[in-house]
């Protein structure tokens, strides 16, 4: 077979790395070495792989391509290190995706180490030092392990140490490979041996010289193969003085490289950047590593005095701002760093005809990147989302170029995206910061983004996206509501022939409640995505034109199995008539049971409290998650997989939560009251606010349920009217959004939508943690009934307290109604000024309301589906139209 | 017979489809699986279907005949768990040779009576060679990562128990398929190696792997670029994909090693994606119109099928390849 155009050498860890002749030089990491690193041969020797792993770890992530591992000690039994190191590298992603040279001077070492790694390893290495006949039986071995080989000039005789040497024995080893084993001559890579010089012995001058014509000889006569070399080697006599160190690594391996050299053991931190050597150093190194004067070693050992100590202080490794255009603006996409983005972008726009080939060629190919490791795991989404950061600012201060351009050119058509996304938050849901999220990593991918912002009315949306032309339109909500305004949207896309997919997301949308009410509803294709992530690969999958028919007729078609078993399954539970179920309530024995008398009475208002008071109540988990970061805090922090990124974000949001206290960014406002409570007519809770009587309704639980278990409601933690004795409930709504949206705004005014992200999830969190807290005076005060609770937050994160807090539109209390009557109650809008839309979604968003009650046997509890009977037995409670009960009961009734 | 190299030169070849699916038309019992040899061995037997080509080989035989019938031109022995360690799960282990010289023997004799039927078009029988149920490269413990459950040298050695009854029951190629750790498959190839330079034969070798996941790797964490590297140090036929993915999610994975590789290219996906269900329902049009694509981008060489197809979907692809020509990389010395 004729592979001859792609005769490379290729090695594979997790990932593919190909070597040709236009690869730069490719780096060794060679810390992972015990006879090299004392460090790792002590983190061996006790035992510690767990930080043995990580020095390979930082081999990978500070830039080597493949990672050197030396287990050869005579106080360990490097066979066993090498596998158990290796088995534990393979379980490392970001380690094993590059690949692997197994390094011993013991041939079983390296095959036991060629025996657990599945990609394409090197091995370091063998020689014809022992005779051919080992060589040859080794050679044949590796290849059929499928590696690619190391040779060490070194044969009977010894190590070559000349350059006639090199080549006899590098000749004779090819030709032995090639010839005789029939392996591969691209997988052959030379270790030419790099001897010291400035040894001040003569012969050693030439050292440096005969490994480098050495390296020509052979990449001119032994076709396709590789020659390498451990650099350090060969500034040996400089040892402790690590500038002249360093620039004479620097000046071998630019001399080595010109000859050939195209890998190497290379410690990157101990290389100067050749142009950055001082003139007079570079001078007298390269004086030595060329042999170009007979002085050459005392001049050069006499101005090492002079540079002694000089070494620089590396504090921010820059060494990244030397390479080429691209790569620095690749990094900056994928690192996230904004700081040089706009001289890079400006140095791009000088070198092509158009500014908008910087858009899309250099950002897009960088882009391309972040999609890439983001879509293969490697990338987390606050990452991402700062890489869209830095491409905002790259690309807004190209805007005027771009405008320009279009007025010399008009003509020209505009750039075409990969399609245009409309995202809207439904009417009446406030919430959007998993919009946000999917908008960013969406803007990311190519796609221009319509975003609509939240609670945007049907009518809009459709209009939006027939003036826009819009290809797919996304839409996003929190509360259940939301669910039916999905609905109504995907029956009007259908009465007015529209034909782009639908797309469902949102904390409250789930795939059964797409393929079953949403689906049905529109011909086209209806997709539920609920995560940013995968939001990428369907958008992508519904718009590549090759892959488009096929998917959505394979989503329909899931969707329409989907429904017909999700149908069949509702049908397997059982219900209870409502009867049934309070005659099966759940009892509290009234006489004996403790109820305690409120310390205070009526409504009270909390107008601006401190924010710093609620910051031990934060619970930072859901916050990880509404990136995407899955674990509990503080373990979350430590994770494998996404610790470090868990730990930026938490830096990032202690930082802004740093600046919302210092500065008072946001208000926190809080209205309660607690009242005169007994339960009536079974469900409602009639309360008592200084004479003037209200009544909540509470839901049933109705699902058949094993012998002995009570059918819920919340008006079960209330004594009855009957039983003639007084009891009590609250009510609270607390916020610490009034001034999210104005910091939202600013933010993204200046291009940062992570921060913009970040200050919405962050008051959220302080509205949770409001309510933490308040609940919290409530019972120790202000109501008093647990005055000497002591609880940790996390007891209080586990609910570790007596007495609930339970908020309409949650489990317990699914309908959304009776927050009307929480507002009418309280006055929250006249109060504290938070509003109620019309799907009952509290503005601002990051507001929390609810119920409180102190009963030590009221629990939180999950309403499940209730019946038609219940239905009408609550519009009629209510006074309200059936219609408009079961419309908003909708999520919760059994489907018959 | 033409030789198959030089038959891949000239048209598109078509694996045959699942066994399993097939086989579980039959409805077999516990009896069925056990018959009369096997009635009182201790463990459950139900679900070993390579056993059936001892206690039912006319069902194997017939599957196999269906295949042909709707024009497959190469079919699979019914060996895909018949090494020591996936039958450990029955404690089989003693069977193994058995069970793979038979089915080769089922597989073979079935496909020379089509080949007789129409010499022009010869069937050749590869003998197929799973992953096991065990992984080389990846401990199946969370909590101890370095653990493995099998090594290298267990797994070489039950391969080439495998591989040296399947060229003695006579299969003309061996199929090392469905590889979701790319370390057992190299084992199975160092195996191969080994009997090929014992016997100093030459047998074809087709490797296929299977991307598990929409992000494109395979189980232990490789891209189909790494895959192929890791695989590509033996000379072998064919290289290429099954199982896990339906055609269309197969297709930009193909485009990888098409653009990457002179050895030729198979493809045998499954019926799509499994429904929420577990079940394939993709009919053989609609996996016909996806195969359609890899012939109109001219990727493959050779075409079947994996879980849920079934002739009928064989026999689609049989009638689609007829209008395409192979990919044209593959090029002999």
């Amino acid at each position: 077979m004729d592979k001859s155009k792609t005769k490379y050498l290729k090695l594979s860890g997790l990932e593919p790395l190909v070597v040709t002749p236009e690869s730069n030089f490719i780096n060794v990491g060679e810390r992972a070495n015990v006879a090299g690193s004392r460090m790792f041969l002590r983190l061996i020797k006790e035992g510690k792989y767990e930080e043995a792993l990580d020095i390979a770890r930082h081999q990978v992530e500070g830039g080597a391509q493949i990672i050197d591992i030396n287990m050869d000690d005579g106080l360990i039994d490097g066979k066993v290190a090498m596998v158990k190191f290796l088995n534990l590298v393979m379980a490392e992603p970001d380690i094993a995706r590059v690949p692997i040279m197994i390094d011993s001077s013991k041939w079983e070492i390296i095959e036991a180490g060629l025996q657990v790694v599945q990609g394409k390893c090197v091995v370091n290495s063998i020689s014809l030092k022992e005779g051919k006949d080992q060589f040859v039986h080794q050679a044949k071995l590796i290849k059929r392990y499928g590696a690619a080989v190391v040779v060490m000039a070194f044969d009977e005789v010894g190590q070559a140490d000349n350059y006639d040497r090199r080549l006899e024995i590098a000749k004779r080893s090819y030709d032995i490979l090639v010839n005789e084993v029939n392996f591969p001559p691209e997988d052959i890579i030379f270790d030419l041996n790099v001897f010291p010089v400035a040894t001040g012995m003569d012969e050693h001058k030439q050292n440096a010289v005969d490994f480098i014509e050495a390296t020509k000889w052979v990449k001119e006569n032994l076709p396709y193969c590789s020659v390498s070399g451990g650099v350090s080697n060969v500034s040996f006599s400089f040892r402790g003085n690590n500038p002249v160190r360093e620039a004479m690594h620097s000046v071998f391996l630019y001399h080595a490289i010109q000859a050939g050299m195209n890998m190497g053991i290379v410690n990157p931190t101990m290389l100067e950047v050749y142009d950055d050597i001082p003139k007079d150093l570079l001078d007298r190194v390269e004086d030595v590593i060329l042999n170009r004067r007979d002085d050459a070693t005392e001049r050069l050992l006499d101005f090492a005095q002079s540079v002694v100590g000089k070494a620089k202080e590396r504090k921010v490794d820059l060494s990244w701002r030397e390479e080429p255009v691209q790569n620095r603006i690749t990094r900056a996409l994928v690192k996230g760093i904004d700081q040089y983005i706009v001289e890079d972008v400006e140095e791009a726009r000088k070198n092509v005809q158009k500014p908008i080939e910087v858009i899309e060629g250099h950002l897009m190919t960088g882009m391309n990147v972040v999609g890439d490791l983001f879509g293969s795991g490697k990338m987390f989404l606050p990452q991402v989302v700062k890489s869209a950061r830095v491409m905002k600012k790259a690309v807004a201060y190209l805007l005027p170029y771009i405008e320009e351009e279009k007025l010399l050119n008009p003509q020209e058509g505009d750039s075409q995206g990969a399609g245009k996304i409309l995202l809207a938050t439904v009417k009446g849901d406030v919430h959007d910061i998993g919009k946000n999220i999917v908008s960013v990593v969406l803007a990311c991918n190519n796609y221009d983004i319509v975003d609509l912002g939240v609670m945007v009315p049907p009518e809009k949306i459709l209009e939006a996206a027939k003036k826009e032309n819009v290809d797919i339109i996304g839409l996003s909500g929190l509360i259940t509501p939301s669910l039916d305004e999905m609905v109504f949207l995907a029956k009007e896309m259908e009465r007015q022939n529209f034909n782009v997919p639908l797309l469902i997301g949102g904390a409250t949308t789930s795939k059964a409640h797409t393929a079953v009410k949403i689906d049905p509803q529109y011909k086209n294709a209806v997709v539920h995505v609920n995560d940013a992530s995968r939001a990428v690969t369907v958008v992508g999958d519904l718009l590549q034109n090759e892959t488009a028919d096929g998917y959505k007729r394979s989503i329909k078609q899931d969707y329409g199995i989907f429904r017909e078993k999700f149908k069949n399954r509702a049908q397997h539970k059982e219900y209870k008539s409502l009867e049934a179920a309070r005659a099966n309530k759940f009892k509290i024995d009234w006489e004996t049971s403790q109820i305690s008398k409120p310390n205070k009475f009526g409504v009270q208002v909390i107008d601006d409290l401190d924010l710093g008071k609620l910051v031990p109540y934060i619970d930072w988990s859901p916050f990880f998650r509404s990136w995407e970061l899955h674990g509990k805090f503080p373990d979350i922090l430590n994770d494998k997989v996404v610790g470090e990124q868990a730990n930026e974000l938490y830096a990032d949001a202690q930082r802004m939560l740093k600046e919302v206290l210092e500065k008072k960014l946001l208000k926190a406002k809080a209205v309660f009251g607690i009242f005169k409570a007994n339960t009536i007519n079974d469900d409602d809770i009639e309360i008592d606010s200084e004479g003037k009587k209200y009544v909540f309704r509470t839901l049933r639980q109705q699902l058949k349920k094993r012998e002995g278990v009570p059918d819920f409601a919340l008006s079960d933690f209330i004594a009855p009217k009957e039983s003639n004795i007084q009891d009590y409930m609250g009510c609270f709504c607390v916020s610490t959004g009034f001034g999210t949206a104005e910091l939202a705004a600013e933010y993204e005014k200046n291009h940062d939508d992570y921060s913009a992200i970040l200050i919405k999830a962050l008051a959220d969190r302080l509205a949770e943690a409001f309510a933490e807290y308040l609940h919290r005076e409530v019972r120790t005060s202000h109501w008093g009934y647990a005055a000497n609770e002591r609880l940790s937050n996390e007891d209080l994160i586990k609910e570790a307290y007596k007495g609930i807090r339970p908020a309409p539109g949650y489990p317990a209390c699914p309908d959304h109604l009776e927050k009307l009557t929480i507002w009418e109650v309280l006055g929250v809008k006249e109060k504290i000024g938070v509003v109620l839309t019309e799907s009952l979604a509290m503005w601002p968003a990051a507001s929390v309301s609810g119920y409180y009650f102190a009963n030590p046997e009221a629990r939180y509890f999950g309403l499940g589906k209730i019946k038609e009977d219940q239905v009408k037995d609550f519009a009629n409670r209510k006074d309200i139209e059936m219609e408009k009960a079961a419309k908003w009961l909708a999520p919760n009734i059994v489907d018959d | 017979m033409k030789d198959i190299l030089e038959i891949l030169q000239e048209r598109i070849l078509v694996l045959d489809g699942a066994m399993g699916t097939m086989l579980q038309r039959y409805g077999f019992t516990e009896d069925d699986f056990r018959g009369e040899r096997f009635k009182d061995w201790p463990q459950p037997l139900q679900g070993n279907n390579d056993l059936l080509s001892l206690t039912q080989p006319e069902a194997i035989a017939t599957v196999h005949a269906k295949y042909l019938e709707a024009g497959a031109d190469i079919i699979e022995t019914n060996t895909f768990s018949a090494t020591t360690i996936a039958m450990a799960d029955y404690k089989m282990e003693e069977l193994v040779y058995e069970l793979n010289f038979e089915s080769a023997k089922i597989a073979k004799r079935v496909a020379d009576e089509y080949t007789a039927k129409n010499p022009n078009k010869p069937r050749f029988v590869v003998g197929s060679i799973g992953p096991t149920n065990k992984t080389a490269s990846m401990s199946p413990d969370v909590n101890d990562p370095g653990y493995r459950a099998i090594s290298f040298d267990e797994l070489r050695i039950a391969y080439r128990q495998q591989v040296e009854a399947l060229l003695d029951g006579g299969v003309d190629l061996l199929l090392v398929e469905t590889i979701f750790d790319t370390l057992n498959a190299k084992a199975a190839l160092f195996a191969i190696e080994e009997v090929k330079e014992e016997r100093n034969i030459e047998v074809p070798i087709m490797v296929s792997g299977t991307i598990t996941d929409a992000s494109g790797r395979t189980l232990s964490g490789q891209n189909a670029e790494a895959f192929l590297i890791s695989i590509s140090h033996i000379p072998i036929l064919s290289v290429g994909f099954n199982c896990a993915l339906g055609a269309s999610q197969l297709l930009p994975h193909l485009e990888v090693l098409s653009s990457r590789t002179d050895f030729a290219i198979s493809a045998h996906p499954n019926a799509g994606l499994p429904n929420a269900f577990g079940e394939y329902d993709e009919t053989p049009e609609q996996m016909a119109l996806q195969i359609k694509e890899y012939l109109e981008k001219g990727l493959v060489n050779i075409v079947g099928g994996c879980c849920g197809t079934t002739p009928e979907h064989i026999k689609a692809m049989v009638e689609l390849v007829k209008d395409y020509k192979p990919r044209k990389s593959v090029i002999t010395a």
